[in-house]
């Protein structure tokens, strides 16, 4: 059973509890206009280029078995009109300017990177932690490598948006200690016209993932201008009150680390005048859950 | 913070450090009228006693706890007899740009009339230099190895709690004890053991006048006092020091002054490295603070009041000087004085208490740059005590950096130590392991294991000179096999292991018979029962070690061969000589291939880090177990301090694609940069070393300060420590600082004075340090946690 994976990160200290290992699966049905990771969109393997790494010293150019254009500043660009994704420059690129965004695993080499750390999650009551992109886009594989990890003894946990079909969330429950929930948006148009996709099922799987007992995580990014709003931040306590528990919330401010990753994959990048909420804004915000009930945390 | 400790601190941070010829006089003075009249250990217990007796002492104003080495604070000693100062080594600490010593005139005027014309071709330094063979001077001017004895003595030494259990009048009814004990007729060394232990006798006594001079000041200055308050402060000064270090102190303070009084002996009699150090303080002070606050003679505050004074004594004392090349390229004030909290008991129980925290308080009001400061923490230690110091660590002064108590335990099990003494042992300079008290560990010089790399690349020439200086092991354009390289290496270790260790023979001999330190030896069990000095093996256990330098920088470069010329054959070993030749001028692209696409140690891959384990191994087996000269043993530590700065820029480019000259990798780091997955996989690299077999590594670890944000930070920065630990790992200490903050510093020097880095095993103001190593602490991989 394979996959594809873009990134693994060790040392995740805000993916759940204790220090875990974060898998981040490819492909997102998602298109949320404040996107940090252009890579997780796309299914497949693409080329990555970090024009500031490149030498200039050709070797790309060499190996394209289609054609590799040269930039007038003498540094070769992807064209991706005529890119099949072979990855052979990505396998000469001396530099690392070029790289695999995404590549396919098995089950087993993903549970041997998972176990490598498995001393740390010991210690510190961490796991493992599937992420994305939506790791629900690949539902076999999902499925295999967190029974995998759990048959290892892992804490599981799957950071969702939670736009699936709810016989895939249920499956996937069956082997998930814990969910980070996203939720963005409770008005179902503006959720449509920022995300791209109704949140209709989103609430729905949540709510039954909650009915039948799923330890939860919500998590909020807080991307202002676009949900920090009152009325969406009442109406997604309101929904959060209405769960049993109900579960934590956590937020998440927006930060502009994704911005020149857009160029890598020559994204076009959409939001540059988001700024990061101020602290101020984030714990006032925090403030007022916390009045309506809420156990709220900032960050993580 | 009291607003005496506040005056007190300001007063310390604004003292200047300077050079005071006193000593230097005195002693000369002291030599040229005594030479020839008596064995070598009573001339040195003489000569320690002329001092007690003259030296200029001081007692500065809102002081509880008194005692200056020089004339004044940072007034700075220096030790002719052991290493003499030129005029221009004077004036080149005197101009020097990084940590100088202000030289007067006067000072100048003294070594030009007095010091120099006495003591040159008489001083140790330059005795040793003779002493010591074309080939090892060969390789020590290569950088193959440093030599630690040559500018000072051999020190790293460490207390055990005797001190506050007997004073020197005890001490001195053992040495009688002893000297009656001695048979005249069975022992051909009895004449040796008697002269070494009158030689103690008359170091005890010392002490005691040393202290009695201290209370007939205090006594004058209180008779002068208008203040009442301070009469009484002055009073009560005086009447400690008549009773400490003559008897065992009775309470906090005296035991305070007790130790400051040995620290300073310690510190006159020889300029032993890493001054002297308290070790395992809390468990030393524990019974005097409670018996304090039960008897009502002492609060939590008062005892806090009192170990502050006590602590800014050390930030008075910089560190002696170096000469030559070292007084002009490197330079720090610290004199790795390395207090350690926590641990475990004699009786194998976990020994954090109410001090312990009240010291880490201590560590965070007063941040000074001296003395350094660990936590040792065991299986048992608490959580609560590890945050405690990860409270202290996320401020970032670069204290108190972290040991792994049952790994020292078992690193001294492993050399041979009783259960109990290796319990009361820990970590002392950066990283180093011992018996506390009871036994003399001496390192001996780092040695440059990358620089054996690139004469095994060369057939044992160096390419800086030219010179056949090692073994030739072979050209490598004809090996056929990785092995071969390696074993070439191999060849390299061993020949250059043996030249240092012949080397190491002799000057050991040299101490022994020249400069015995009969005050020290009160301190260091069994050298009143073995009559034998501190220098000559009378410690109950006796180690020197010889401490790796390069292991990250060596196992890249090794994994970069065996990768690209032996395994995948993407290039030939002659391109790769060509390109190290060059330092990689033309050669961009392949350096950037060794770079990018090699295995790094650091990164918890098995390809790189089984060469680790290999290099380690050789090294180990190359030194651990042989025989020193007095008695004692050879074993291996991996730590560079800051010498693989020095190493570097002696060492050409590398296969692991790091330029001529540049910095090698630090203790048991990855090289700079090469560690990409974060600290769990650095941890992991590095613990598959056999840490056990080492008596002491070093880990660096670079933190953001947000990474340690929160009660999770510190929870999560817990766990880190404790999974290391479990996988046996010996120390790690965290720089907490994001790179921006460090650049600025750079930029405006002036406005960071204050800001304090972790170097490597201990801290320094980073404004203070070179410019090749601020470079260098900046491009340490800063660890973001994913999220």
């Amino acid at each position: 059973m394979n996959g594809v994976v873009f990134d693994i990160k060790r040392y995740a200290i805000h993916d759940g509890p204790g220090i875990r290992t974060t898998v981040f699966f490819k492909g997102c049905p998602l298109r949320c206009s404040w996107c940090q990771n252009p890579e997780s969109q796309d299914t497949s393997v693409e080329i990555s280029m970090q024009p500031n790494r490149c030498i200039r010293c050709g070797a790309c150019l060499d190996v394209c078995p289609n054609t590799t254009d040269r930039h007038p500043s003498g540094e070769p660009v992807v064209d991706r009109s005529v890119c099949t994704r072979c990855g052979a420059c990505v396998e000469v690129c001396p530099s690392g300017a070029r790289s695999l965004a995404g590549k396919r695993m098995s089950v087993s080499q993903l549970t041997e990177v998972v176990d490598r750390d498995e001393l740390f999650y010991d210690e510190s009551g961490g796991g493992v932690t599937f992420s994305g992109g939506e790791p629900l886009m690949q539902p076999e594989f999902l499925i295999a490598c967190l029974a995998a990890c759990k048959s290892r003894g892992h804490h599981t946990a799957l950071d969702t948006c939670g736009y699936a079909p709810l016989d895939t969330m249920l499956a996937a429950a069956a082997q998930t200690d814990l969910f980070l929930y996203d939720l963005k948006l409770m008005d179902d148009g503006r959720h449509k016209d920022l995300v791209g996709v109704s949140n209709e099922i989103i609430l729905e799987n949540l709510r039954e993932l909650d009915r039948l007992g799923a330890r939860i995580w919500i998590r909020f990014p807080l991307i202002p201008g676009f949900n920090d709003d009152n009325e969406n931040m009442e109406a997604t306590a309101d929904f959060v009150r209405s769960l049993k528990g109900p579960p934590p919330i956590h937020l998440l401010p927006y930060h502009r680390i994704g911005s020149d990753k857009y160029g890598r994959f020559a994204v076009p990048y959409t939001i540059e005048d988001i700024r990061s909420p101020t602290r101020l804004r984030v714990s006032q915000i925090a403030g007022r859950l916390a009045e309506q009930g809420l156990d709220v945390r900032i960050g993580g | 913070m009291t607003e005496r400790v506040k005056l007190l601190r300001a007063r310390s941070l604004e003292a200047i450090e300077r050079i005071s010829a006193e000593r230097a006089e005195q002693i000369t003075r002291f030599y040229i009228e005594n030479h020839g009249k008596h064995s070598a250990p009573i001339m040195r217990a003489l000569a320690f006693k002329h001092l007690c007796e003259h030296k200029t002492i001081h007692i500065g104003p809102d002081e509880l706890i008194v005692g200056e080495r020089g004339p004044k604070p940072k007034a700075t000693p220096t030790y002719p007899e052991l290493t003499c100062h030129s005029l221009q080594d004077l004036r080149t600490l005197n101009d020097r740009e990084k940590t100088a010593y202000a030289v007067s005139p006067d000072v100048l005027r003294i070594y030009e009339e007095q010091v120099i014309p006495y003591w040159t071709g008489r001083s140790l330094r330059d005795r040793v230099f003779q002493g010591l063979s074309p080939r090892w001077h060969e390789a020590y001017s290569a950088g193959i190895y440093t030599e630690f004895m040559e500018q000072r003595a051999p020190g790293h030494t460490v207390a055990d709690g005797k001190m506050y259990r007997k004073g020197m009048r005890d001490f001195q009814r053992d040495i009688d004890e002893a000297i009656a004990l001695l048979d005249f007729h069975a022992d051909p060394d009895c004449y040796n053991k008697r002269e070494q232990l009158r030689a103690m006798h008359i170091a005890a006594e010392a002490a005691i006048i040393f202290a009695r001079r201290h209370a007939d000041l205090a006594t004058d200055m209180a008779a002068k006092e208008s203040d009442p308050a301070r009469r009484g402060e002055l009073e009560q000064i005086a009447a400690t020091c008549l009773r400490v270090p003559a008897e065992a102190p009775r309470d906090f303070r005296e035991a305070l002054q007790m130790y400051w009084f040995c620290h300073l002996g310690v510190i006159t009699e020889l300029n032993g490295w890493d001054a002297f150090n308290p070790g395992h303080l809390d468990h030393h002070l524990i019974p005097f603070y409670i018996r304090g606050l039960e008897d009502g003679t002492l609060t939590r505050e008062s005892a806090k009041e009192l170990l502050e004074c006590w602590w800014i004594k050390f930030n008075n004392h910089p560190a002696p000087p170096k000469v030559g090349v070292t007084a002009a390229e490197s330079g720090t004030y610290t004199d790795f004085a390395n207090i350690n909290i926590g641990g475990l008991t004699r009786t194998g129980e976990d020994a954090v208490n109410d001090v312990s925290y009240l010291l880490l308080e201590i560590i965070d009001e007063m941040h000074t740059l001296q003395p350094s400061t660990n936590v040792q923490v065991s299986r048992m230690t608490p959580n609560r005590f590890v945050q405690a110091a990860g409270r202290v660590i996320r401020l970032g002064y670069g204290f108190p950096s972290v040991f792994n108590a049952d790994a020292v335990v078992e690193e001294l099990l492993r050399q041979g130590k009783r259960i109990e003494d290796a319990r009361e042992g820990g970590t002392s300079g950066c990283v180093e392991t011992g018996a506390f008290g009871k036994e003399a560990y001496i390192l001996t010089g780092y040695f440059n294991l990358v620089k054996l790399l690139e004469l095994a690349l060369n057939n044992g020439v160096d390419p800086r000179t030219g010179a056949q200086l090692g073994p030739a092991t072979g050209d490598p354009r004809q090996f056929a096999t990785f092995e071969d390289l390696f074993h070439a290496w191999q060849r390299q270790v061993r020949h250059f292991v043996d030249i240092k260790i012949a080397g190491n023979q002799i000057i050991d001999r040299m101490y022994a018979a020249n400069a015995p330190a009969p005050f020290l030896s009160l301190l260091i069990d069994d050298c009143i029962a073995n009559g034998r000095d501190y220098n000559d093996g009378g410690a109950r256990y006796n180690t020197s070690y010889i401490q790796g330098v390069g292991i990250g920088s060596l196992t890249d470069s090794f994994a970069a061969i065996k990768q690209h010329v032996f395994d995948a054959k993407t290039t030939t070993i002659s391109e790769l000589l060509d390109a190290l030749a060059s330092d990689f001028d033309g050669h961009e692209k392949m350096r950037q291939v060794l770079l990018n696409k090699s295995p790094k140690y650091g990164n918890d891959d098995d390809a790189a880090d089984d060469l680790m384990r290999a290099c380690f191994d050789v090294f180990f087996d190359a030194v651990d177990g042989r025989p020193t000269a007095k008695g004692g043993t050879y074993h291996i530590d991996m730590l560079p301090t800051t010498c693989h700065v020095y190493f570097g820029s002696v060492t050409g480019a590398m296969p692991d694609g790091r330029k001529a000259a540049t910095p090698l990798s630090e203790g048991i780091s990855p090289v700079q940069g090469a560690d990409r997955l974060g600290p769990t996989a650095v941890f992991k690299s590095a613990g598959k070393m056999d840490h056990v077999k080492t008596g002491g590594t070093l880990l660096n670890q670079k933190f953001t300060p947000q990474v340690l944000e929160g009660d999770d930070g510190i929870e999560k920065l817990t766990h880190l420590i404790r999974t290391y630990f479990r996988m046996g790992g010996h120390h790690v200490q965290f720089n907490v600082i994001d790179a921006e903050a460090l650049h600025t510093a750079q930029q405006k020097p002036d406005e960071h004075r204050n800001l304090i880095v972790r170097v490597a095993g201990y801290s320094d103001y980073f404004v203070d340090v070179g410019r090749a190593l601020q470079d260098e602490i900046i491009s340490r991989t800063e660890h973001g946690a994913a999220s």
